[in-house]
């Protein structure tokens, strides 16, 4: 028992090189492996490669353009109002599955009767399985319809803010909504990592907090809560993730304009993934590598962001209790 | 300060299954009262009982009356983290919040309670530090992590969190188990030290440290495994380890069997 | 030495009160919830608004306003904001199911009016959007067909590549694809139908196919499979690979005899869950496969359909005969994905290796 992993691992592969069997199937990991890494790489090259191919002719600037009409003469599309309505209907929706989330997980994993919690982490797990599209079809029958009386509320209360004043009469297919669709898909994967996270959150901290005479809230505060905390965000960044990207349930809520407006409630905007769905069955082949375009813009965006998720978690690691 | 616990009639369960039956005894104020017993006897059980935190266990109940002076800890109107509050404890394994800076391990039972000034959060926690012999250690390092300290060290650590909001009675749940030959000694001197304010119960496996720290000594038993666990005699702790009242305390002591 | 501050007396500890003091009764919550749902149905009637999600959050508002109230005059503000954090989660859980309720219930409502043997059996062939009947066999082949190939590339490199960083990993290239793995977990769908579009169709130029939708898919696929065959294989105890590998038996033989079967039970779990995982994806889909209303069985030739492209599109084409069928179609797909979820997990729980969790 003293021997450790590695021990073993070097001396087997030593010894493994001679036999042919070993060889072969070493081999043949290895280079699953290897197949993984040129996907990537080819996903990265090929991207861009088309993407350079498109900007190139792009009449405009790429980056800061209102418009999309590559089959225009001379061609003309930018990806400013996608980013915005991709970077604002994400943040809508991360600012309102976050929190409901963390309230979920903690419901199951602290408040809610074991009789209760049980089945219902099963059910959230199932949950994060419903397809997008059909999120898409609940959203754009269902959910459209009864935000209307919530978007006057907003209107009429809160139009003083800028954001929420509707200044278009239309049904609510703006980036609000969105932003709610969003925020409702993302929140069963967000409260599925966020309560595991809790769930391992050391019994003994949350016992010194107790015997100090903390009430459960207290307890949670002091010691829940900062243990989670780097799970909190990973899981954040999970869902954000998926939130920018997703392509079925935006296309089907949006009614898509090239416009950006600082009125979150008014029909309009667009997102990237939503614009590829939408623009890509009347596209020409140039048409397409536009589209691959601000696909790549897209895959860059997500990519930081998941970047940004592990610089955070490893930054935090030392003071998440993980060591304790 | 110290406070006198007079338990009558006390039962606890984990669910169905009834862990400690019928225990009454009275602890003295500023004295320190051991606990010892064979494994699953329901000594950690019952001391659990004494703050309350028996029933955070899922399934946990308690039925009797255990008397803080003249108040029942299990009174129809009695806030449970009041007496938490009232009666601190420190665990088996210690257990500083992680995320804390050594002073705001300290500080936590006294930020719960109220806002204070800087300058007596100071004086408090230089105090709390000081009565668990820490001081000395730690007054160079107050901002850094408590989980960077020796296990000894985070056991005294713990301790200063529990008297820093001054508590009646202070809980010992096994305090040295986890801890090497000379951490234990200075956690026993320490017990030594806090008898003089505090009313102390532990829990002890080491017979050898009931007989060194404890002033009185209470000796749990069970009659089988599944069978709840009873309290067979309490006296002081000369009398239990020298001439016992009752057979299988003595053959406990002189290790016959558990 | 007096240095606390508010109403407290000059005292170097913190005077305490009695243990006891005013509680609520058990019901409070339970009482304060019926009332402010009463309330928030009571006003909503009375203030005229249509829309329910208004009744909701009013009840909602007025449960945390009350519980808070309530308890600060009779408990105190530190018991208040337990409560209230308490009330809050509460909150947050009812207002996570209902949307979540509603779908469930919308989705299967809707779908059964529709679905029936017929549907499952026909194809769209000839049938106009306008009307009714027609079916979803010809994209639930789609489907089938995709998952299957998208499966069948996906499921061997993502196994053996697991393999390859637990059992012969260690070195930089195993640091690598670890790394690209998970950048590869985060590719938003769109961009893995790009990128077969970019490659297979205006590279290559080839025509759209179920086959090229399936490599999108297996792109998606493959991370999920690396990281749960990964955490199935750090599972199987390293006593069982040196008890097996001191009888001499060589270390492929190992892997395949004695590593593999330990945690089969979860591989074919996280497979089937990655399957799962993928049947529902659209838009890689829309971009490759095109969509067709004809049945065509050949994966490799020509547009087909599949399932969450249908609904997309009947729901796009917005008559009532086709919204009826996108509803039907999407219980197809909820029901096909919640089945492999549930087979999937009790696979996991039936075969749970004994050191498991």
């Amino acid at each position: 028992m003293a021997t450790t992993t590695p021990d073993i691992q070097r001396s087997r592969r030593a010894k493994s090189a001679s036999r042919p069997g070993d060889r072969i199937f070493s081999g043949l990991s290895r280079g699953s492996g290897i197949t993984l890494l040129v996907i990537m790489a080819a996903i990265a090259g090929f991207l861009t490669y088309r993407a350079i191919l498109a900007i190139s002719k792009d009449s405009t600037n790429f980056f800061t353009t209102f418009e999309w009409n590559p089959a225009g003469n001379p061609p003309v599309f930018g990806i400013a109002v996608l980013a915005f309505g991709t970077i604002v209907s994400s943040i809508i929706a991360m600012l309102i599955a976050v929190p409901v989330a963390i309230g979920i997980a903690l419901f199951i994993s602290h408040y809610a009767p074991r009789k209760l919690a049980k089945p219902l982490a099963y059910v959230v797990d199932l949950l994060a399985a419903v397809p997008s599209i059909i999120y898409g079809l609940w959203g754009a029958i269902f959910l459209v319809p009864y935000l209307d009386g919530l978007n006057q509320w907003l209107d009429e209360y809160l139009g003083w803010t800028y954001l929420f004043d509707k200044a278009n009469e239309g049904p609510a297919r703006s980036l609000f909504t969105v932003g709610i669709l969003l925020a409702i898909m993302i929140l069963p994967i967000i409260t599925n990592v966020t309560r595991e996270v809790f769930l391992q959150a050391p019994k003994m901290h949350e016992e010194a907090a107790l015997a100090l005479g903390a009430t459960r809230w207290e307890v949670i505060r002091m010691s829940v809560l900062p243990f989670g905390r780097s799970g909190i965000i990973s899981a954040s960044m999970l869902g954000l993730g998926r939130a920018l990207g997703e392509t079925m349930a935006v296309a089907v809520v949006l009614s898509p304009s090239f416009l950006i407006s600082g009125h979150l409630l008014d029909p309009g905007g667009g997102t990237f993934a939503q614009n590829i769905a939408a623009k890509f069955n009347e596209a020409n082949e140039y048409g397409r590598d536009a589209l691959i375009a601000s696909g790549l813009v897209l895959f860059v965006i997500t990519l930081l962001v998941n970047g940004a998720a592990r610089w955070i978690i490893g930054r935090r690691k030392e003071y998440s209790g993980a060591a304790a | 300060m110290a406070k006198r616990i007079d338990v009558s009639g006390l039962s606890a369960f984990y669910g169905t299954h009834k862990a400690i039956d019928d225990i009454s005894m009275t602890v003295e104020p500023r004295s320190v009262t051991a606990f010892i017993g064979p494994s699953g006897c329901g000594k950690s059980t019952f001391l659990r009982t004494l703050n309350r935190m028996h029933e955070v266990t899922p399934g946990g109940r308690v039925e009797g009356k255990v008397m803080l002076d003249d108040e029942n800890l299990y009174g129809s109107n009695v806030d449970p983290v009041a007496v938490r509050r009232t009666v601190g404890m420190v665990f088996q394994r210690p257990n500083p919040f992680p995320t804390m800076s050594i002073f705001d391990n300290v500080a936590a039972g006294l930020r719960l309670n109220g806002k204070y000034k800087k300058s007596a959060l100071n004086d408090i926690v230089e105090r709390s530090l000081k009565g668990a012999n820490l001081w000395n250690e730690v007054k160079d390092r107050l901002n850094k992590p408590g989980s960077g300290l020796s296990g000894g060290q985070q056991q005294r650590l713990c301790i200063a969190r529990a008297i820093a909001v001054e508590p009646d009675v202070l809980l010992m749940d096994e305090p040295c188990s986890a801890l090497d030959p000379i951490s234990t000694l200075a956690i026993e001197d320490l017990i030594g030290e806090l008898k003089e304010r505090f009313t102390i119960v532990i829990v002890t496996h080491n017979m050898q440290q009931a007989a060194r720290v404890s002033d009185r000594t209470a000796f749990f038993n069970l009659a089988a495994v599944g069978q709840p666990g009873k309290l067979i005699e309490l006296d002081d702790t000369e009398r239990i380890f020298s001439n016992p009242s009752v057979q299988a305390t003595e053959d406990y002591i002189s290790g016959r069997f558990g | 030495m007096s240095h606390a501050i508010q109403e407290r007396p000059v005292s170097v500890a913190p005077r305490r009160g009695p243990l006891s003091h005013a509680r609520l009764p058990r019901w409070t919550p339970a009482a304060v919830a019926v009332f402010s749902i009463a309330a928030g149905i009571g006003i909503g009637l009375a203030a005229g608004w249509h829309s329910k999600v208004q009744w909701g959050m009013l009840a909602a508002l007025l449960f945390v306003l009350t519980t808070y109230a309530v308890t600060t005059k009779v408990e105190g503000s530190r018991q208040a904001k337990d409560r209230v954090a308490t009330s809050l989660v509460w909150v947050c859980f009812v207002l996570a199911v209902v949307p979540l309720l509603s779908l469930a219930w919308v989705t299967i409502s809707k779908g059964m009016a529709v679905l029936d043997v017929y549907f499952l059996t026909h194809s769209m062939n000839g049938v106009l959007d306008t009307e009714a009947g027609g079916g979803v066999y010809h994209a639930l082949l789609g489907t089938i067909e995709q998952v299957g190939i998208a499966t069948l590339i996906a499921a061997p490199i993502g196994l053996l590549t697991a393999v390859y960083l637990v059992e012969y990993g260690g070195g930089k290239l195993a640091q690598a694809v670890t790394f690209f793995v998970d950048v590869m977990t985060g590719i938003p769908s769109i961009v893995a139908g790009l990128f077969i579009l970019a490659t297979w169709n205006l590279m290559l130029g080839f025509g759209p196919s179920g086959f090229a939708g399936a490599m999108a898919l297996a792109i998606l696929m493959m991370p999920v499979v690396v990281r749960s065959t990964e955490e199935m294989l750090k599972l199987v105890p390293n006593e069982l690979r040196e008890a097996s590998l001191a009888l001499g038996i060589p270390k492929w033989r190992t892997i395949l005899k004695v590593v593999l079967p330990t945690a089969i039970g979860g591989i074919t779990t996280g497979v089937m869950l990655a399957v799962a995982r993928i049947t529902g994806e659209t838009a890689p889909v829309l971009l490759l496969v095109f969509g067709t209303k004809l049945i065509n069985p050949n994966p490799f030739e020509g547009a087909q359909s599949s399932l969450p492209l249908y609904v997309y599109e009947q729901y796009a084409v917005g008559t009532d005969a086709s919204v009826a069928r996108a509803w039907a179609a999407a219980l197809v797909l909820i029901a096909f994905v919640m089945i492999l979820n549930l087979v999937a997990r009790g696979i996991a729980r039936w075969k749970a290796p004994k050191t498991g969790r």
